[in-house]
């Protein structure tokens, strides 16, 4: 009983000791409610994503050049009931602002307004909760700017006429209905000369968004260009066009992502695509958060701020401030893109 | 029983219970100084309401490993029934009926795990794991991806708000009534004696009139039933119904349960020592996530915690065997030395397992 004993006081000694370590190792991490340093919490959906490792990079920079500290804690699976521990840890610790991109628009809602109730301020970004229970939202890309900028790269890639084909996610995904109905307005009115002759839908699942990518070629044989809004299709039209005779004829492109894309960009099957820069982002949400918390902007309607190298930004309605066109990946640049 | 050689009150201060207590007051302690921001009132509020899914969970956890065996499936329950709770509700019945209806699913998985367990005689640990990953896999199947939201406010306000103006949530009410339930069952009455007898023997508790079947089909049907009910809690308290709700928080459970004292070879626990388990590891968490630690090195605190309480007793019993046995019998081995006494202090784990 006596080994017991003496085990015990060394399991408590030892579990003592741990917690005191991390208290001295990182005073200023920590924060504090009520001082002048600007703290900022990033809470991206999950850790070890390397799409949100370049936002925090961004989120890094940012506060650099502020003056501010900027944590990014978060859950290991982008689940809302995980990230919530971390939104109350940011109220108990008081910090000036929490930049977060919501696992669900509601789920974390009633986290969210406690910590807005304990001073601080919050930024979503990348992905929104309901507009109630953020001070700003800071948008990746409206859906006129995802619109235009496929048909200029389509248009550039295919000399400005022909038919092009646009495949799809799943035929009742909003976002891409919205989208897709958005550049039929447009082909209509600004590019005459290009036919859209079929959408198909690959329900972003990749074999099947593969097999469709066959099928168009097939019925379509005076295809020149194929258009796809979301990251699996595009990844699965050029991974078929690039083993096919089409390659170098038919031109892809649309919504990916630099890893994904990058063999296809490589060998010469797909000239450009679009999306976001991830650390532009991160970087343009911090200084908002920074803005917010320093009493500069309000997340009112018609509010500016200065956000350092990106220049001066305006909030829009609902809260949202948009980060600009769609960002362009071609040979040239994806190198610098991991993610 | 052997006879003890120090009074009652050194007994009751000596034992494995008391030392989980123990470690819980001096990390409290230890983070209130040490931990900036820890020293709050939201702090007991966020601590009540995370832990009070594992804690509902860890009491029928802590009969079932009492009687040396272990029910894994127990968040895939939780996932399940939010899903079931979600759906009813979106179907447009009372939520009082969603209720009962999810808890009476839970009920029903447990009672399949018991049946398997107690009936065909299959072990738990396979059996539970099996069924971890069915009703993990229903769950996400029913619901997808996507989750049901839009619960009305006063039920999920009821799962988050403070009673009056004092940091302690409502819930904490139900939560103490759970635990002197659980506690009473276990402690004073002929069944959690029951429960005790099966983890010293089965094979014992079979031939002095214990009907081991029968109890243990009754524990996994608690189990089931009560991780529904959390199941219930979750949803409400996150407003959100999804299939991958709760998902590995039987680590956390069984994690509570073992670092409160209760032998994984049963035989052994108590229901005080269960509740500062669970304590200790919301108290942990806590203090690090405001240490801004990541959250796989709070894993490996909350694992390298759970490897100690199991090894920690094993060792001190072992060495205390051989010890004893060294005095007795120089040339006995030390394995068959202990005999299944129950001691207070954790040595019983050696010796069992029959």
């Amino acid at each position: 009983m006596k080994f017991t004993s003496v085990l015990a006081a060394g399991t408590a000694a030892v579990l003592a000791l741990g917690l005191t370590a991390c208290g001295s190792g990182d005073e200023g991490g920590g924060g504090g409610g009520g001082g002048d340093d600007v703290t900022i919490t990033m809470l991206p959906k999950n850790l070890g994503n390397p799409y949100f490792e370049a936002s925090t990079a961004g989120a890094e920079e940012a506060a650099e050049e502020l003056g501010a500290t900027v944590e990014e804690v978060g859950p290991d699976a982008a689940s809302p009931d995980a990230q919530v521990p971390f939104i109350n840890t940011a109220a108990q610790q008081g910090v000036s602002a929490l930049v977060v991109s919501a696992n669900d628009p509601t789920a974390i809602g009633d986290a969210l307004e406690e910590a807005r109730s304990a001073g601080t301020k919050v930024v979503t970004f990348d992905s929104d909760t309901e507009p109630q229970f953020r001070d700003l939202f800071v948008n990746q890309a409206s859906a006129e700017g995802i619109a235009d900028k496929q048909l200029e790269l389509i248009s550039d890639q295919i000399g400005g006429e022909g038919e092009i084909a646009i495949l799809s996610a799943s035929a009742n995904a909003t976002n891409q209905n919205a989208w897709i109905a958005l550049m039929e307005e447009k082909l209509a009115s600004d590019y005459p000369d290009i036919e859209l002759v079929e959408t198909a839908y690959g329900d972003d699942d990749d074999q099947t968004s593969f097999d469709k990518t066959a099928a168009l070629l097939q019925s379509h044989p005076d295809l020149k260009g194929i258009v796809s809004p979301t990251t699996v299709g595009i990844a699965a039209a050029a991974r078929y066009v690039s083993t096919s005779e089409y390659k170098g004829k038919v031109a892809v492109t649309g919504l990916g992502t630099p890893n994904q894309m990058r063999e296809y960009v490589e060998d010469g099957t797909v000239e450009a695509f679009a999306l976001w820069n991830p650390n532009d982002l991160g970087y343009l949400a911090t200084q908002a958060a920074a803005a917010l918390a320093a009493g500069d902007i309000t997340g009112e309607e018609g509010d500016t701020f200065e956000a350092g190298r990106l220049g001066e930004f305006t909030v829009g309605a609902d809260g949202e401030v948009l980060l600009g066109e769609p960002y362009v990946f071609d040979k040239s640049n994806i190198a610098d893109f991991d993610f | 029983m052997r006879t003890h050689a120090r009074p009652w009150w050194q007994r009751a201060l000596l034992t494995r219970e008391m030392l989980t207590i123990l470690i819980l007051v001096v990390a409290w302690v230890v983070a209130s100084a040490a931990v900036q921001g820890f020293d709050g009132p939201l702090t007991i509020t966020y601590l009540v309401l995370d832990v009070a899914p594992v804690l509902l969970i860890a009491l029928p956890m802590t009969l079932i490993i009492a009687t040396g065996e272990i029910d894994l499936s127990v968040a895939s329950v939780v996932g399940l029934s939010s899903v079931t709770f979600g759906l009813l509700h979106q179907a447009g019945l009372g939520l009082w009926v969603a209720l009962l209806v999810s808890v009476l699913l839970g009920a029903v998985c447990g009672a399949v795990n018991g049946a398997l367990v107690a009936y065909a005689g299959l072990p738990s640990l396979a059996v539970t794991i099996g069924s971890l990953a069915l009703y993990r896999g229903l769950a996400v199947g029913l619901l997808g991806t996507t989750a049901v939201t839009g619960f009305p406010e006063s039920w999920t306000d009821g799962a988050t708000e403070n009673l009056g103006e004092s940091p302690y949530p409502v819930i904490t009410l139900g939560l103490l009534l759970m635990i002197a339930v659980f506690a009473v069952v276990l402690h004073a009455t002929p069944f959690g004696r029951d429960v005790l007898d099966i983890g010293r023997s089965s094979e014992a508790a079979r031939f002095s009139g214990v009907d081991v079947k029968r109890t243990l089909l009754i524990l996994f049907v608690l189990s089931g039933a009560v991780s529904a009910l959390a199941g219930v809690y979750y949803t409400l308290r996150y407003g959100s119904a999804r299939g991958d709700n709760a998902t590995g928080m039987e680590l956390q459970v069984v994690a509570a349960v073992l670092l409160g004292g209760v032998s994984i070879f049963g035989g052994r626990g108590a229901i005080h020592g269960v509740v500062a388990g669970v304590l200790l590891i919301g108290v942990l968490g806590s203090a690090l996530r405001l240490e801004g630690v990541t959250v796989n090195v709070i894993n490996i605190v909350i694992g390298s915690a759970l490897v100690v309480s199991v090894v920690a007793p094993r060792i001190a019993g072992g060495l205390r065997v051989r010890r004893r046995s060294a005095a007795i019998a120089p040339h006995e081995p030390p394995r068959f030395a202990a005999g299944a006494h129950g001691d207070p202090d954790g040595g019983s784990a050696v010796g069992q397992g029959t």
